[in-house]
Parts: C-alpha cells; sequence; structure tokens
C-alpha cells in the first residue's frame, strides 16, 4: 500500500473510532469538551493533534470499565497488564479486536519468514499476561502448528522442542537465553542435530543488539523483535522484517506518533521523542493519543523489503527519566549513549542535578576502561575533554565531567539509578 | 638507569593518599619516593617503592587504579651542574620531557625523569 493510500485509510478510520470513543467512552468525551474539540472537527489523519491525550493514569483511575466502549456482552476476553503495585490495567477485547490483534502477530510472523509449515513453540506465559495467547492467536492466524508451552519446565521445553521439530520460538528474549544456556548444558542435545528452530519472536521487554547476536549464535536462529502492550493491544503492533533494520509497525491498526514530552507538541518527522498510539479499530478498550513513555523515534523511509509501514527505531529510554537543566530537556539514555560511542569509558555513569545561585549544576561522573587509567595526565584530560564536546553538541548544554577510580559508581541490578536531581522542584 | 614507577589515579587525591600509604605500609613496602600531580577533579600519585609486585598486588586487592610506567633514574653527584648538563643534553636530542621530580635517598638526592621515549633519553643520560 502506498502512503498516501495509507493516510486516506488512515483518515477514514480515524474519523469513525474518535466518533465512536466520544459517544461510549464517557470520561474521553469529558477530556475532548474541556478541549473543546468535537467529532466533527476531525476531518483526517491530520487533524490528531487536536486531541486530548490519554495515559496509564487514566486507564488505573476509570477501572476496570471504565475505558471500554463495548458493552460487556460484546467482550470476549480481558488480559491485564503486570502493575508493579495497586490496580491492575485491564484490556477487554471484542472478537474483532482478538482478530485484529491476531492479524497483527501473523503479519509479524509472516515478516520473519513463517509459514503454516512452521510448528511455533510458544513460551510466553499464557493467562493474564498478553504474551502467550497472543502469539498463540497469531500463530494460529498464519495457519501454523502452534505449540503452547507456556513459560517454565526448562527440560520439557527442550525435549518437544526436539521431538516435534519445533522451528518457531515465541518468548522474552531472557527466557530465550536461558533455555540457550540449558540447551547448550544439555548432554542429550545437539544444537545443530537435534534443534530444528530457524527464527524467534522476542519481545516483551528491551533487549539489545548484543543479545541478539547471543541469542542468533547460541540457537543457530534469527532473531526478532517483536513489539506491542496491552493498553493498545498486546504483542504484534509491530514487528521487524528480514532486514532487522526497525520495528514495522502495522499503522493501519495502530497509528504511531512521536511528541515532545514537555510541550506534548508532535516532533519533525525521524526526531527522537516520546512514542503515541491511537488504535484505529479496537472496539472493546479504544485508546487515543495513548502516551506509552517510551523514547524512541520513526523512520518514513521505505524499507528495503519492500514495506511501505513507518519503522519504530531502538527504544532509548522512558519519558519519566527526563530532567530539565537550564531549560533544556536531558534523557539519560542520551548521556549515556555520547558515553559508548567513546570505547575508553567504560559505560558507567552518574548525573548530579542540583542548583546553586539559581543556576543549575550538571555534574557527570564516569570510570574508564581499567587499561585508560595511565599515568599521562594529559591523555586523561583529552578523553574528559571529548566527551565534554560530545555531549555539548548533542544536548546543547555543558555538563562537567569527572573521572572517577574504577568501581566507585554503584552497580545496581536491573534499571540502573544513574540520576541524583538535588533540586528542590521536580519536574513535573 | 631505566626503573619501574607506579602510577596511582585517586579522585579527592588528599584524602585517599593516607590509604595509599597506610595500605602499602600494612603489607610491609617501603616508599622511597613520591609525588602527586592534580587536576581539577583528579590527581596522579606516582610512587618508587622497594617491592613493585608486592606493591601493585595489594594496591590491586585494594581496588585502586595502579599501573606500572618506565622511568629514567638518575643519582646526582657532588658535581654542580650535572643535572643541568644531563637535561640540557636530553632537550637538545629533541626528547621533550612529560614530567620530572626530585627526592633524596639519605645523603644523595636523585631524580626521575619521564618520556615518551624512554630508552634514549636513558642512553642520553648515561653517556654524561
Ligand atoms: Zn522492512
Amino acid at each position: 500500500m502506498d502512503r498516501a493510500k495509507l493516510r486516506e485509510l488512515q483518515s477514514e478510520r480515524l474519523v469513525k473510532i474518535v466518533k465512536y470513543t466520544y459517544d461510549n467512552v464517557q470520561f474521553y468525551r469529558e477530556r475532548m469538551d474541556e478541549a473543546g474539540v468535537k467529532p466533527s472537527d476531525i476531518k483526517s489523519i491530520d487533524d490528531i493533534s487536536k486531541l486530548p491525550f490519554m495515559q496509564k493514569k487514566d486507564l488505573r483511575d476509570y477501572y476496570p470499565y471504565g475505558t471500554f466502549a463495548a458493552p460487556l456482552k460484546d467482550i470476549v476476553r480481558f488480559h491485564a497488564s503486570s502493575g508493579t503495585t495497586g490496580k491492575p490495567i485491564v484490556a477487554g477485547y471484542t472478537q474483532n479486536d482478538l482478530d485484529n490483534w491476531a492479524e497483527g502477530v501473523a503479519r509479524c510472523l509472516t515478516a520473519y519468514g513463517a509459514t503454516k509449515d512452521d510448528i511455533l513453540q510458544v513460551s510466553y506465559g499464557y493467562g493474564l499476561f498478553t504474551g502467550g495467547l497472543g502469539a498463540h492467536d497469531g500463530g494460529q492466524k498464519l495457519g501454523a502448528t502452534v505449540l503452547p508451552m507456556s513459560s517454565g519446565n526448562t527440560s520439557k521445553q527442550i525435549m518437544l522442542m526436539k521431538d516435534l521439530g519445533c522451528t518457531g520460538l515465541c518468548c522474552t528474549p531472557s527466557y530465550a537465553l536461558f533455555l540457550a544456556e540449558s540447551i547448550a548444558e544439555d548432554p542429550d542435545t545437539d544444537i545443530e542435530k537435534d534443534i530444528k528452530l530457524k527464527f524467534g519472536a522476542f519481545g516483551a521487554e528491551p533487549w539489545t543488539e548484543n543479545m541478539r547476536k547471543e541469542l542468533e549464535s547460541k540457537l543457530r536462529i534469527k532473531a526478532y523483535d517483536i513489539y506491542g502492550l496491552t493498553e493498545v493491544s498486546g504483542p504484534g503492533v509491530g514487528g521487524e522484517c528480514e532486514y532487522q533494520d526497525g520495528t514495522h509497525l502495522w499503522e493501519d491498526m495502530f497509528y504511531p506518533e512521536i511528541i515532545d514530552p514537555v510541550t506534548l507538541q508532535p516532533v519533525e518527522p525521524g526526531q527522537q521523542g516520546e512514542l503515541v498510539f491511537t488504535t484505529l479499530l479496537k472496539e472493546g478498550m479504544p485508546v487515543i493519543r495513548y502516551r506509552t513513555r517510551d523514547l524512541t523515534h520513526l523512520i518514513y523511509d521505505k524499507c528495503r523489503c519492500g514495506r511501505t509501514m513507518v519503522r519504530m527505531g531502538r527504544i532509548l529510554g522512558r519519558s519519566d527519566d527526563m530532567m530539565i537543566i537550564r531549560g533544556v530537556n536531558v534523557f539519560p539514555s542520551t548521556i549515556e549513549s555520547c558515553i559508548l560511542e567513546i570505547p575508553e569509558f567504560n559505560g558507567q555513569y552518574f548525573v548530579t542535578v542540583d542548583r546553586v545561585k539559581n543556576v543549575d549544576t550538571f555534574d557527570i561522573d564516569v570510570e574508564l576502561r581499567p587499561e585508560f587509567y595511565t599515568d599521562n595526565m594529559d591523555k586523561m584530560l583529552n578523553l574528559k575533554a571529548r566527551l565534554t564536546m560530545r555531549l555539548v553538541s548533542v544536548l546543547g548544554i555543558k555538563p562537567v565531567i569527572h573521572i572517577v577510580e574504577p568501581n566507585t559508581i554503584a552497580r545496581s541490578q536491573g534499571k540502573a539509578k544513574h540520576v541524583l536531581d538535588k533540586r528542590q522542584f521536580k519536574n513535573e | 638507569m631505566i626503573i619501574d614507577q607506579l602510577s596511582i589515579f585517586l579522585n579527592n587525591a588528599v584524602g585517599r593518599i593516607t590509604e595509599v600509604t597506610s595500605t602499602l605500609s600494612e603489607a610491609g613496602v617501603n616508599l622511597k619516593a613520591f609525588t602527586l600531580s592534580e587536576s581539577s577533579d583528579f590527581g596522579i600519585l606516582r610512587i618508587i617503592t622497594d617491592n613493585n609486585e608486592k606493591a601493585v598486588e595489594v594496591l590491586k586487592a585494594n581496588y585502586f587504579a595502579v599501573n606500572v610506567t618506565k622511568v629514567v633514574y638518575m643519582e646526582l653527584g657532588d658535581t654542580p651542574g650535572a643535572l643541568y648538563n644531563s637535561i640540557q643534553k636530553v632537550s637538545d636530542a629533541g626528547v621533550s620531557i612529560e614530567y620530572m621530580y626530585a627526592f633524596s635517598t639519605g645523603d644523595a638526592a636523585s631524580v626521575v625523569i619521564r618520556t615518551e621515549d624512554i630508552e634514549r633519553c636513558n642512553a642520553l643520560i648515561e653517556e654524561v
């Protein structure tokens, strides 16, 4: 589909979904009224920026049914997100929603090269989590054979993977890595002879290019990203193609925008910002301009695979992590990527922001790789200057860089804590 | 002659120097010389010890960023102007000196010189 045709389709669908949501979801009707926008003001996809946003907080505040647009008699399934605290986010799906969701997953599987001849081992958890049933329905929609394995019981996973000759694996990248290591340690399993896997559909948590390489070499597969979130649908909002050069988003169903998380205005095409989705077809729980808090950018150039649908770059972090320093938006992920560009630094960093005499101070502690703590003062001062210049050119403000002794920046498990903001106010 | 010097990277150098010296003395390593070179937020402590191997071992075990650097060591004789002559000779030969420092060993005084071209510097000095 060429992009002009796609825009026509998106416009048509947006007009419908806005009217449908306005008529059926009280809280969003109130939001639109407050913003002074009527459904009749939305004539094409270009009008989308007139609409108010939805956020995770809204889905919590109107729990459990306040954000549903369809009556319960038409809702055929619930899923729920794993909320860390308090009430989860519950999503309701009509049969059409499930069909469209499966269609999204089936498109991803097709992009990975899967056909009805493939046997999919679905090792995402089955249940409230959207991963298991989402991949399951998508696999069946494609006509592939689905093994509803769910997660856990590693030895059985390996046994059935071998005995049934599974060709595709759907799970989180960290579980895939665990399976790969278990296969390598299993004396009765030869990855070359016994395992028939060709590809993996990995998602539900962020992963890196290094993890991809590791999974591809350990499992002898091609490892692809599958993207999605419960609030919007589930896995299969988008997926990578054979070129593994960005995640195609199925924007005829899920319309993506990138906004500046502070001004809330759309950014120029290709610029980094917060990803926002509008579900163009959902009936059960439509979301309009839903702020994902994921930071990324969109690539509108035609992909080498021939698909015209937009691609999403790597997710660089969360917009909640943003700091405003001397009036400039600064993301820890940007600082991190500048540091990683210079190989002498080991990638550990700690940002301290404070306010002294009404001026924001901005200090970054960094560590070097052990071999670069040399006797040569000039070389180390040079490294410090290089990083400072790089950050100035990327951020637009100048931090004070401190090279600190090795292992002095606290390592934390999981989401590392990289920032201390000592200022009296918060950026809210 | 060419000898080994240990360079230790330190933050908050003044406070950390005591930790370096106590670490070494607990291990029975004696310091023959030390000098500190500082930038605005870090310093490099350069030391010469009587047991470099042991010193590196205990410093690393205590998480200090330490490495070994070759330096030229010369004892200053009684001849006045000996140091001047040597330095003159090195710099006339186009060998640039990164840093140097002097220390006393009992009655005599010694000088340590660091340059990129350590072999050449040493040869020039030993000719004097
Ligand atoms: Zn593509």
